[in-house]
C-alpha cells in the first residue's frame, strides 16, 4: 500500500513532464492526457482511502521512507511519506476536485492555442501540491510548497500577453516569497532546536517540552517558529497582511481560480498550521495571533466582496474570507482543528463550484466578468444558475447546507474560546457571516435577476478599468448571446453542486469528520457560554438580515450599470481597503529609499575605497618604478643593501 | 698555523699513491647532461669546419637531436626507477639523480627545445638581400651602425654560435639543479650564466640595448657569484666540507670534526648563518627576488625576444631547482633561521612585482615585472617545507615554462618597420586584427594571472594550498591580493587588444613559420590541459617531489 503514495504524487508529475517536454505533437491529446493523470491519482487516493478505512483509527497512518535525500552527518534530510487521516482528506480534496477542473478546462479551454501548455501546468500543481500534504518532514513539505508557488505563478500568468495578468503572476510570486521566506525560517529554527525537521521527532520534542520533561528548546522558541510558520500561511493562504497578491490572481484562466484560488492551493496555510498543531498548542502566543489574523482576514475579505463589480474578485474577497474562518478555527486549537478542515473541505466543494460557475457564465457572455453587465441570466443558463444557487446556499449557511454544518462550528468554537477574546472572536465570525450573506446575494442577484444589462451595454467600464482586458482578448465587443455551456463543463459543476448541498450534513452530523481526525490532530469539546442552539440560532438570524439587506439594495431597486460613486468605505473596498495603497507607500517607497541609500553608499564609501585602492597602487607603483633607474651601480647597491639585511635578517633571527 | 699542522698537511698529501682511487663515473645516470654537453661541443666544432651555408641547418639538427636524445634519457632514467627507488647521488657525490632532479631536468630540456625553435625563426624579419634572418645580429664583433655591421649584413652571415650556445647554457642548468655539492653548484651556475650573458648582445635590432642588457646581466650577475663564491667559503669553513651530505650532517650535529686542519673555524654558527644567506642571495639573483631583482627587467627587454624567452623560462627553473635542494638538503635544520627571512622576501617580491608591473608600457618589461611576481608564489611554495611544498613548486614551475616561452613567441610576432613592436599602445586594438594570435596571448595572459582552466589556477592553487597548510597563511593572503594586483595588468593587455580601436599605422603580425608555431602551439596546449586536467601532473610532480640525500 505505502508504494502507492509515491505513484499518487509520481502520476501528475509524469503528466507535467510528458506534457511539457513533449511539444506540438501532443496537442491533439495532452489535455486528455492530463485528464487521465489526475483521474489516476484520484483512483489511487481512494484505494487508499478504502484501505485506510478498513484499519482501526489508531493504525491508520502510513509510512513510506522513499530515499535519504540529503545525508550529511548530523543534517539527515529524507524523502519520504506520511499518510494519515488528514492528508487523506487533502488527497482526495486535490484529485477529486483537480480532476473535475480538469475535465471543466477541456471545455473552457478549448478555444486557446496552448491548451497542452496548461494542462502540463495543472498536472504540476498537483503534483506539488500532492506532495506538499504527503511529505513526512517540513523540508519536502517546502519543496511542494514551493512547487505550487511556481505552477501559480505560471497559471496566473497564463495569458501572459496581457500586461495585467503578467503584473499578477509577478505579484503573487513577490508577496508569496514573504511567506516563504517565513517557512524557510521557521525550518532553521526548528533544526536548530530540535536538530531535525521530520514532523515525528519535532511534534515529540514539542510534546515532551509541554509536558515538562527535559527537552531542547523552549516556549519562547516555539514561538517563534509558530510565529513564522503563520508567516508563510500568510503568504500562501492570502490573510492579512499578505493578503494583496489574490484579488489580481484572478487574472488567470477561471479553472485555474477554482482550483488553486479557491479550493486548494490557498488552503495549503491552513494545512500548515493544523499539522504543526502540536507547536501552536505549545506556543499560546503564536495560536493568538493565528486567530487575530484569521478574525482581522476574514472581515477584511468579506468588505472587500461587497464593493467588488468583478464577479471573480467578488469571489475572491469571499475567499479570503472563508479561508479567514478556517484559520480563526485552526487558531483556536484541538477544538477548532477538525471544524477548520471540515470547513476547508465543504469550501472546496462550492467555492470551486462557484467559480466554474462563474467560468461558465463569463464563457457565455464573450467573457465579461463584469456584474453589472450581467443580470436576468437565469433563463440562458439554468443549469449554471441552479448550480451555482446551491454553491450560493451553501456558502451563505443555509440551514440543511454544507457552509451551515462547517461554519456554525466554527463561529461556535469561537465563542467557546471563552473570555473577552471569546466575544470578540465569536462576534466577528458571527459579523462576518451577516456580511457574506450580503455580498453572496449581491452576486447571485446581479448575475441571475433583475434586468438584462448586457443588452446595448456601454462598453467601457470606468470603475474597474483592470478588469476589461479579458474582454478584449478574444476580441469579442458585440453583444453577447448567454447561452448554456458544454456538457464537458456543467458535470463537474454538477458534480460539485451536489457537494455543496450534502458534505456538510454527512460530515457534521454524528460528528463524523471530528472522529476521522481525531487521532491526527486531536479534539475538545469546546463550552460556549451561551448554549450552541443560541448560536445556531443567531447565525441564521444574521444571515436572512444580510440577506434582506442586500435584496433591498439590488433586488428591489435597478442596478446601475455604471458603478455610483458611493461611499468612503465603498470607494476603499473597491480598491481592495487601499492596500495596495499601503503597500506602495511603506514597503515601495520604503524599499526605494533603502535602494537609493544602499547605492549611495555603494558610490561613494565602497567605490571610494575600491578606486582609492587602485590609484594607491598606481602611485606606488609610479615611485618604485623611479627606482628602476638604468644605471648598473644603483643596481649593484640595491642588492648589496639586499644581502646586508638578508644577512642581518637571519643572524637576527638567531639571536632572537 | 702551528708547525704540527703544518707537518700533517704535508703527511696526508704524502701518504701512499695507491689510496687515491679513480673517480667512478656513472655514465648512465649522467647521460642527459652528458649528450647536451657533447652537442655543444660538437656545435663548436661545426662552427670551425662547416661551411657557412649548412652551418645554420646543421646547428639546429644537433640541437634538436640533441634535447631530444636528453630528453628521452632523462625518461628513461626516471621510467628506471632512479625518480624514486634506485634515486642516488652520482660521479663521487658530485651530481644526484633523485626525482626533482630528473622532474627539473625534464622541463628545462623541453623548455630548451622549444627555446631551439624560437631560435630557429627566420620568416618574421624581412630578408636581407636576398636571405632570410633570424633574431640574431649578423655579426655579433661587429660595432653597431658601423661599417663591418652593414657589410656583414650584405654578407649575410648568422650567428649560428647562439646554438652551441644555448646547449652549454642547458648544460649547465642540467647540473644545477642536481648539484650535490657546493662547487659543483658554483661551477654549473658559471657554466649557464656565461652564456646567457653572451646571447644577450646578439640581438639584430636595437643592438645598442641589447649589448647594454649584456653588460648589466654580466656586471650584477658576477657580483652576485661573487656573493654566492664567498657563502660556499664560509660554508666551507663551518662543515669543512662542500658535499650537501657532509654539511646538513654538520648543522645537524650527527658528525663532528670533518677536517681536523678547520678545527679552529668548524662549527661556528656565525659562519654558517652568513655564509648560507649569501648562498642563498645569489640564488635569488637568479630567480630574479626582490631586492636582487634590479637586472630583469632590463634585461629582459634588451635581450633578443628568443632568448628572453628561454631564460625566463629554463633559468627560473634551474635556478629554483638548486634553492629547493639547497634549503631542503643542506639547510633543514636551519629552517627556523631560513623561513621568516624567506617570507618577507617572498611577501616583498609577489607585492613589488605586481605594483610595479601596473604603470610599465613595454610588453616584455610588464612580462619581466610579471616573472618577478610569480618569482615570489614559487617561493611562497618553497618555504613550505612539506613534501606538497615541493610537488607544488615542481608542477609550478613546469606550468610557468611553457607559457612564459609561448607568450614570448607571441611578442615576437607583432612587428612594425622598427622589428618588434613591444611598446603596450601599438597592441592596440590587435583583437580585431588578429583574432587567433590576441587569442593565444589572451590566454597566455589569464594564465599569468591564474584563471581558472590554465595551468596558472592550478599551479598557483598547489603552491598556496601548500603555504596554508604549512601554517602561512599570511603569505597565502599577500599573495591573493598579489594575484590580484597582477591581475590588474594582465587584464588590462586583454581589454587593450580587444576593446580599443586598432591604431592606423599599428603593426602588423608576421606569419611565422611550423618553428614557432610549434611552440606556441604547444605552449597553449600545455597550458590548458594542466588547466583543465592537472592531477595527473600533480601527480607526477608529488612521486617526484623526494629529495635524495
Amino acid at each position: 500500500m505505502e508504494n502507492l503514495i509515491a505513484l499518487l504524487v509520481a502520476a501528475p508529475l509524469l503528466g507535467a513532464a510528458v506534457l511539457l517536454c513533449g511539444g506540438r505533437r501532443l496537442d491533439a491529446v495532452g489535455h486528455w492526457i492530463g485528464t487521465a493523470l489526475a483521474a489516476v491519482s484520484f483512483v489511487l487516493g481512494v484505494v487508499l482511502f478504502a484501505d485506510m478505512l478498513g484499519k482501526s483509527p489508531e493504525n491508520r497512518t502510513l509510512m513510506q521512507h522513499l530515499f535519504s535525500w540529503i545525508p550529511v552527518e548530523g543534517f539527515q534530510a529524507n524523502v519520504g511519506f506520511q499518510l494519515d487521516q488528514l492528508s487523506m482528506t487533502f488527497v482526495l480534496l486535490i484529485t477529486g476536485v483537480g480532476s473535475l477542473i480538469h475535465l471543466y478546462s477541456i471545455g473552457y479551454m478549448e478555444h486557446d492555442e496552448r491548451r497542452r501548455r496548461f494542462f502540463g501546468y495543472l498536472n504540476l500543481f498537483l503534483a506539488a501540491m500532492l506532495l506538499l500534504v504527503v511529505a513526512d518532514n517540513y523540508l519536502l513539505l517546502y519543496v511542494g510548497w514551493e512547487g505550487v508557488g511556481l505552477a501559480s505563478y505560471l497559471l496566473i500568468g497564463f495569458w501572459q500577453h496581457k500586461p495585467s495578468a503578467a503584473t499578477a503572476a509577478k505579484k503573487a510570486f513577490l508577496v508569496n516569497r514573504v511567506g516563504d521566506m517565513g517557512l524557510s525560517i521557521a525550518i532553521m529554527l526548528m533544526f536548530t532546536t530540535f536538530g531535525t525537521f521530520a514532523f515525528g521527532p519535532v511534534f515529540q520534542a514539542t510534546g515532551a517540552l509541554t509536558s515538562g520533561a527535559d527537552a531542547p528548546g523552549s516556549e519562547g522558541k516555539l514561538t517563534a517558529i509558530g510565529l513564522m510558520l503563520l508567516l508563510a500561511a500568510c503568504g500562501k493562504s492570502a490573510q492579512v497582511p499578505l493578503q494583496s497578491w489574490l484579488g489580481d490572481a484572478m487574472e488567470g484562466p477561471t479553472p485555474v481560480s477554482a482550483l488553486i484560488h479557491a479550493a486548494t492551493m490557498v488552503t495549503a496555510g491552513v494545512y500548515l498550521i493544523v499539522r504543526s498543531g502540536d507547536i501552536f498548542n505549545a506556543a499560546p502566543d503564536a495560536q493568538l495571533a493565528v486567530t487575530v489574523v484569521g478574525a482581522v482576514t476574514l472581515l477584511f475579505g468579506a468588505i472587500v466582496g461587497c464593493a467588488k463589480d468583478d464577479i471573480k474578485k467578488a469571489l475572491a474577497g469571499s475567499t479570503m474570507s472563508q479561508i479567514g474562518y478556517m484559520v480563526l478555527a485552526a487558531g483556536l486549537g484541538p477544538i477548532g482543528y477538525a471544524f477548520a478542515i471540515m470547513h476547508l473541505v465543504t469550501h472546496g466543494f462550492f467555492k470551486a463550484g462557484l467559480f466554474l460557475g462563474a467560468g461558465s457564465v463569463m464563457h457565455g457572455m464573450n467573457d465579461e466578468v463584469d456584474m453589472r453587465k450581467y443580470g436576468g441570466l437565469r433563463k440562458y443558463m439554468p443549469i449554471t444558475f441552479v448550480t451555482f444557487g446551491l454553491g450560493y446556499l451553501a456558502i451563505i449557511g443555509f440551514p440543511g447546507l454544507s457552509g451551515f454544518f462547517s461554519k456554525d462550528k466554527i463561529i461556535e468554537a469561537a465563542f467557546a474560546k471563552g473570555g473577552a477574546e471569546g466575544w470578540i472572536l465569536g462576534g466577528a465570525a458571527l459579523l462576518g457571516a451577516a456580511i457574506t450573506a450580503f455580498y453572496m446575494t449581491r452576486v447571485m442577484l446581479m448575475t441571475f435577476f433583475g434586468e438584462e444589462r448586457w443588452r446595448h451595454a456601454p462598453t467601457p467600464s470606468p470603475a474597474e478599468p483592470s478588469v476589461e482586458p479579458a474582454a478584449e482578448t478574444r476580441g469579442a465587443h458585440a453583444e453577447p448571446h448567454p447561452h448554456e455551456s458544454p456538457k464537458v463543463m456543467t458535470i463537474p459543476m454538477i458534480v460539485l453542486a451536489v457537494g455543496s448541498v450534502f458534505a456538510g450534513a454527512f460530515f457534521g452530523i454524528g460528528e463524523r469528520f471530528v472522529k476521522w481526525l481525531e487521532p491526527v490532530t486531536g479534539f475538545e469539546h469546546g463550552h460556549p457560554p451561551v448554549s450552541a442552539l443560541t448560536v445556531t440560532l443567531s447565525t441564521v438570524a444574521v444571515m436572512v438580515v444580510g440577506v434582506g439587506f442586500a435584496y433591498a439594495q439590488y433586488g428591489r431597486r435597478p442596478v446601475p450599470v455604471v458603478a455610483p460613486r458611493g461611499s468612503l468605505l465603498t470607494r476603499a473596498a473597491r480598491r481592495d481597503l487601499l492596500q495596495d495603497d499601503f503597500n506602495h507607500v511603506v514597503l515601495v517607497r520604503g524599499g526605494e529609499h533603502l535602494t537609493r541609500s544602499l547605492v549611495y553608499v555603494d558610490h561613494t564609501l565602497v567605490d571610494g575605497v575600491v578606486n582609492g585602492t587602485a590609484a594607491t597602487m598606481g602611485g606606488l607603483s609610479g615611485r618604485l618604478r623611479r627606482l628602476q633607474n638604468g644605471f648598473a651601480r644603483s643596481y649593484a647597491v640595491s642588492m648589496f643593501g639586499g644581502a646586508a639585511v638578508l644577512i642581518a635578517a637571519t643572524l637576527l633571527m638567531r639571536a632572537v | 698555523m702551528s708547525a704540527s699542522a703544518v707537518h700533517s698537511l704535508w703527511t696526508m698529501a704524502a701518504d701512499p699513491i695507491e689510496k687515491i682511487q679513480a673517480p667512478k663515473i656513472e655514465y648512465g645516470q649522467l647521460s642527459p647532461t652528458l649528450i647536451v654537453i657533447g652537442a655543444a661541443i660538437l656545435g663548436v666544432l661545426i662552427e670551425a669546419f662547416v661551411p657557412r651555408r649548412s652551418r645554420y641547418y646543421a646547428q639546429v639538427f644537433v640541437a634538436i637531436v640533441a634535447l631530444a636524445a636528453s630528453f628521452a634519457a632523462v625518461v628513461g632514467l626516471a621510467a628506471g626507477g632512479y625518480a624514486t627507488t634506485k634515486a642516488g647521488i652520482a660521479a663521487m657525490g658530485a651530481i644526484a639523480v633523485d626525482g626533482p632532479a630528473l622532474f627539473l631536468q625534464g622541463t628545462i630540456l623541453l623548455a630548451g627545445l622549444l627555446g631551439v625553435f624560437t631560435f630557429a625563426e627566420r620568416r618574421l624579419d624581412p630578408a636581407a638581400h636576398g636571405k632570410r634572418v633570424d633574431s640574431f645580429a649578423a655579426q655579433a664583433a661587429s660595432v653597431p651602425g658601423s661599417d663591418s655591421e652593414k657589410a656583414a649584413v650584405k654578407a649575410g652571415f648568422a650567428t649560428t654560435e647562439v646554438f652551441p650556445l644555448l646547449l652549454f647554457a642547458i648544460g649547465g642548468m642540467l647540473i644545477f639543479p642536481a648539484a650535490n655539492d657546493l662547487l659543483t653548484l658554483f661551477i654549473a651556475l658559471e657554466v649557464f650564466s656565461l652564456p646567457l650573458y653572451l646571447l644577450c648582445a646578439v640581438a639584430r635590432r636595437k643592438r645598442l640595448m641589447s649589448q647594454e642588457a649584456a653588460v648589466k646581466y654580466f656586471l650584477l650577475g658576477a657580483f652576485a657569484s661573487a656573493f654566492t663564491l664567498f657563502g660556499i667559503a664560509l660554508l666551507y669553513g663551518y662543515a669543512g666540507s662542500v658535499s650537501y651530505a657532509t654539511i646538513a650532517q654538520v648543522v645537524d650535529g650527527t658528525v663532528q670534526n670533518v677536517s681536523p686542519a678547520l678545527a679552529a673555524t668548524m662549527g661556528n654558527d656565525a659562519l654558517l648563518l652568513v655564509g648560507g644567506a649569501m648562498l642563498v642571495m645569489g640564488l635569488l639573483f637568479k630567480v630574479g627576488a626582490v631586492p636582487f631583482h634590479m637586472w630583469t627587467p632590463d634585461v629582459y627587454q634588451g635581450a633578443p625576444t628568443p632568448v628572453t624567452g628561454f631564460m625566463a623560462a629554463a633559468t627560473k627553473v634551474a635556478a629554483f631547482g638548486a634553492l629547493l635542494r639547497l634549503l631542503y638538503v643542506v639547510l633543514p635544520g636551519l629552517r627556523w633561521d631560513w623561513r621568516p627571512v624567506m617570507w618577507a622576501v617572498a611577501i616583498v617580491t609577489m607585492l613589488g612585482g605586481a605594483i610595479v608591473a601596473i604603470t610599465q608600457t613595454d610588453i616584455k618589461r610588464l612580462l619581466a615585472y610579471s616573472s618577478i611576481a610569480h618569482a615570489g608564489f614559487i617561493l611562497a611554495g618553497v618555504i613550505a617545507t612539506s613534501p606538497d611544498g615541493v610537488s607544488s613548486v615542481l608542477f609550478y614551475l613546469g606550468a610557468y615554462s611553457f607559457v612564459t616561452i609561448g607568450a614570448f613567441a607571441v611578442v615576437t610576432l607583432v612587428r612594425d618597420a622598427g622589428g618588434e613592436a613591444t611598446h603596450l599602445s601599438k597592441w592596440a586594438g590587435l583583437g580585431r586584427r588578429s583574432p587567433l594570435v590576441a587569442a593565444v596571448f589572451a590566454v597566455f595572459l589569464l594564465a599569468f594571472a591564474g584563471i581558472p582552466l590554465t595551468s596558472g589556477f592550478a599551479g598557483k592553487f598547489a603552491v598556496f594550498k601548500a603555504a596554508a597548510e604549512s601554517g602561512a597563511g599570511a603569505i597565502v593572503v599577500i599573495g591573493v591580493i598579489s594575484s590580484a594586483i597582477a591581475a590588474f595588468f594582465y587584464i588590462r593587455v586583454i581589454v587593450l587588444m580587444f576593446f580599443s580601436q586598432p591604431r592606423p599605422e599599428g603593426p602588423t603580425v608576421a606569419v611565422p613559420s611550423p618553428l614557432t608555431m610549434t611552440a606556441i602551439g604547444v605552449g597553449v596546449a600545455v597550458t590548458l590541459v594542466l588547466g583543465v586536467a592537472p592531477q595527473y601532473f600533480l601527480d607526477l610532480a608529488g612521486q617526484a617531489g623526494v629529495f635524495v640525500r
